[in-house]
């Protein structure tokens, strides 16, 4: 195409040809963004120890080693019991804090959003560590309830940044139209507010889902014994050797994340188209 | 009747004030959650800071930081690593931000799969990646022999360079949307204008272009650079023991020696520094900014 070459491409007249650097450079970078996740999809299919690229020998032997471990089939249930309550904690505090926030109108709304959102600025270590401690007093040191306070207070920010910009979009006459016909404010809330911003909340719930989910420093505290989750077990095997069965676990989380994701965008969608 | 309208009114007002109260309350779980597990433990840490080795008051913990030749390296480290990993998202994320805001629409959607999906990868996954990828026998190392680039097998992981191959892919998306975001707000009549005044297209980029860009390029390098320096997984699992970052500092002090002091010493000093950088970049950018940015 020497045609396209001499075209410009931008509004200051450079041409396509003078900038294929850029594109080529560009081909790469994303290569190198989505390659490694990829790759690591066929390699535990591979019937080898040392993970080879592309595996000579198919094999399921390391999906059996990961469903026939009692072990790790236990993790994986407190992983995704965890996500699970964290989801049904984290979306309804958050909504009812975000809505409060965002009506209240009194003086320390400011004050107390920047409390709510520290969870996001506070290094991980030190909320680990934090509830490590706290939660040794509390006695509740590897229990699913406090993994669940812990996964909750880091999803928060998420949960209370989604709603929030949903509520800024939304326009709160319609509640107030709904109140001066006689509905009290949970009424109104439920049925004319909530139905408005559902999007925001199936977003925000599937994040916190994914927040617990894939969380590592903080359970790598907290959890244990039969309430160890699913990324401190890898943690710890990734730090003694190079185990092919973490490969097949990777495949598997890759897959049920990238699910949750586009049914969040197939969500997202229907909202622009109304 | 003056009375009463009175009385009315200020009744009126109390009626909304509660009301205010009572909207507020509505966030007091999720503000409970927070005290609970995260101001009154990280409280705890910081009184455990200034307790000496005794149970005495006392400021040693914060003494052996100045003192001790070997946390001075550690925060020379983490500053080096969120230093450069920072760079490099930049070098890398800006240009490729830059190809895709100049895409048509749905061109641009398919590039960002690319940025979206390392995105939502656990974490864990991707560095499981890297350490498979850059291992001795792995696929770069193949690569390179094959290609002729390099004869022997080299050492791309368990050191510093596989820790910022690692760090900077899993912080690009980090700096790549808001970068990009900016770039899709930017008027391009502007360039137009700047290169009919005569501009050649490297002045017109620089000058117009690239100003205008800077406030969603500095609120992601404050993003990756802020993360960075807290960062745990990713370091210790491609550091291999020769990268410490104080976040592991901290964590050998609790699991090995169970030093409470010392950690929590360290704790604080990382949390001052965050906490620092934050309060001077909120005087250049509005903190939503940032915060909206990273999702």
């Amino acid at each position: 195409m020497p045609g396209w070459f001499g075209k410009s491409a931008t509004e200051t007249q450079i041409t396509h040809g003078q900038r294929l650097w850029l594109y080529i450079f560009a081909g790469i970078v994303m290569a190198l963004l989505l390659a490694p996740t990829l790759i690591v999809i066929p390699m535990s299919f591979s019937d080898s120890q040392y993970l080879e690229f592309p595996p000579r020998e198919w094999s399921l032997r390391w999906y059996e080693n990961y469903f026939g471990s009692v072990e790790w089939m236990q993790a994986t249930a407190t992983s995704l019991k965890a996500g699970l309550f964290t989801m049904l904690v984290a979306t309804p505090v958050g909504t009812l804090a975000a809505y409060g926030l965002h009506t209240a109108r009194v003086a320390f709304v400011r004050a107390t959003f920047a409390l709510l959102i520290t969870p996001m600025m506070v290094p991980v270590v030190l909320i680990a560590i934090g509830a490590f401690y706290a939660y040794v007093q509390m006695d509740i040191l590897y229990t699913l309830t406090g993994l669940v306070m812990a996964h909750t207070v880091m999803a928060l920010p998420l949960v209370l940044i989604v709603i929030g910009s949903a509520l800024k979009s939304f326009d709160m006459d319609l509640e107030q139209a709904a109140r001066s016909l006689g509905a009290p404010r949970w009424q109104a809330f439920l049925t004319i507010t909530l139905p408005q911003i559902r999007f925001a909340v199936v977003t925000s719930a599937l994040l916190a889902f994914l927040t617990s989910f894939d969380e590592v420093v903080v359970a790598m505290f907290i959890s244990g014994g039969d309430n160890a989750t699913l990324t401190r077990n890898m943690f710890n095997s990734l730090r003694d050797q190079i185990d092919p069965t973490i490969a097949a676990i990777s495949t598997i989380m890759i897959v049920v994340t990238t699910l949750m994701m586009v049914l969040a965008q197939v969500f997202g969608k229907r909202r622009t188209g109304g | 009747m003056a009375t009463l309208a009175g009385a009315n009114h200020s009744g009126l007002r109390w009626d909304d004030r509660l009301e205010r109260m009572r909207l507020f309350g509505l966030s007091s779980p999720a503000l409970l959650l927070v005290l609970l597990v995260l101001v009154i433990p990280v409280g705890w840490l910081f009184a455990v800071s200034f307790i000496g080795e005794g149970g005495q008051l006392s400021l040693e913990n914060y003494q052996r930081m100045l003192d001790s030749k070997a946390y001075y390296r550690i925060f020379v480290t983490t500053f080096q690593v969120s230093i450069l990993t920072t760079g490099l998202c930049i070098l890398i994320g800006y240009p490729l931000a830059y190809f895709m805001s100049e895409l048509p629409s749905r061109a641009a959607n398919l590039c960002m799969i690319a940025v979206l999906l390392p995105f939502w990868t656990s974490l864990l996954v991707r560095t499981y990646a890297w350490l498979v990828l850059l291992q001795k026998k792995g696929l770069v190392n193949d690569l390179g022999i094959a290609l002729g680039l390099w004869d022997e097998p080299l050492k791309l992981v368990h050191n510093m360079g596989g820790t910022l191959i690692g760090m900077t892919h899993i912080m690009l998306p980090f700096l790549i949307l808001p970068v990009y975001g900016s770039m899709k707000a930017v008027d391009r009549d502007y360039l137009k204008a700047a290169s009919n005044l005569g501009a050649t297209p490297v002045r017109a980029f620089w000058t117009v272009f690239f100003p205008l860009t800077t406030p969603g390029l500095f609120a992601g390098a404050l993003m990756v650079f802020i993360l960075c320096l807290g960062f745990y997984v990713t370091p210790a699992v491609l550091g291999g023991g020769k990268v410490t970052l104080v976040s592991m500092k901290i964590v050998s002090n609790i699991e090995l020696f169970v030093s409470w002091g010392a950690a929590s010493a360290l704790g604080v000093v990382l949390l001052a520094i965050t906490v620092g950088i934050l309060w001077i970049a909120s005087s250049f950018l509005k903190l939503e900014q940032l915060t909206g940015g990273g999702h």
